[in-house]
């Protein structure tokens, strides 16, 4: 049984744009080679941290919506935990108000990008 | 003195008579499910200046929705959206 999670993950700022993307890519093939489907992603870029981690104050944000079964969750973190290049990570399992709330944030995100267009 | 008895109790300020505002859960109010983590601006009305989490008592929130709303916090802290320390956030 597939379930919905969504995962924030803060790679560091020290990163070239392509080497974001490399660690970006792994962790969605990651979650795909696993029997996932990748439902949605969003790209934050660099921010500032509220508070500095492991002695940096900004990092690079990337959220990711996915539906994977949850065996393969443990197995998620432990990538990010042996990957230097994450300073911080948050899986988040979504109920069905979470899952609705989801939706509502991506089409209303959509709509604005049309507008801008 | 025994003039004075009866009904008649005298005040020296006249009495404030003050309306208390009924609070309210503005989650059941508005009709909103789910509280996001990601939203740090929405969490800001829900800490003080010094990013500690506001009691029920004051911002009204049900028991229900106060425990989201902590719940979505610690999560943004976690995530470096909101501190866990501050001066004059806001």
């Amino acid at each position: 049984m597939l379930k919905d999670y969504e995962t924030v993950f803060i790679a560091t700022p020290v990163l070239s744009d392509l080497q974001i993307k490399e660690a970006v890519k792994k962790f969605r093939d990651f979650i795909t080679d696993n029997g996932g489907e990748i439902v949605h992603e969003e790209d934050w870029g660099l921010r500032k941290l509220a508070y500095p981690i492991q002695k940096k104050t900004t990092g690079f944000y990337h959220l990711m919506q996915f539906r994977s079964e949850p065996e393969n969750i443990a197995k998620l973190e432990t990538q990010y935990r042996r990957d230097e290049r994450i300073i911080r990570f948050l899986t988040f399992s979504l109920d069905k108000h979470a899952l609705a709330y989801a939706d509502k944030r991506r089409s209303n995100m959509s709509d604005t990008k049309t507008r801008e267009e | 003195m025994s003039k004075q008895s009866g009904s008649e109790i005298r005040y020296l300020n006249p009495p404030t008579v003050e309306v208390k505002k009924k609070k309210y859960c503005r989650f059941k109010k508005a009709g909103i499910k789910y509280i996001d983590y990601k939203d740090a601006e929405f969490l800001k009305k829900f800490l003080n200046e010094q990013g500690k989490i506001l009691p029920r008592r004051l911002t009204g929130t049900s028991l229900k929705f106060q425990k989201k709303v902590s719940q979505a916090v610690k999560r943004a802290r976690h995530l470096a959206l909101l501190p866990y320390v501050t001066d004059l956030l806001k």
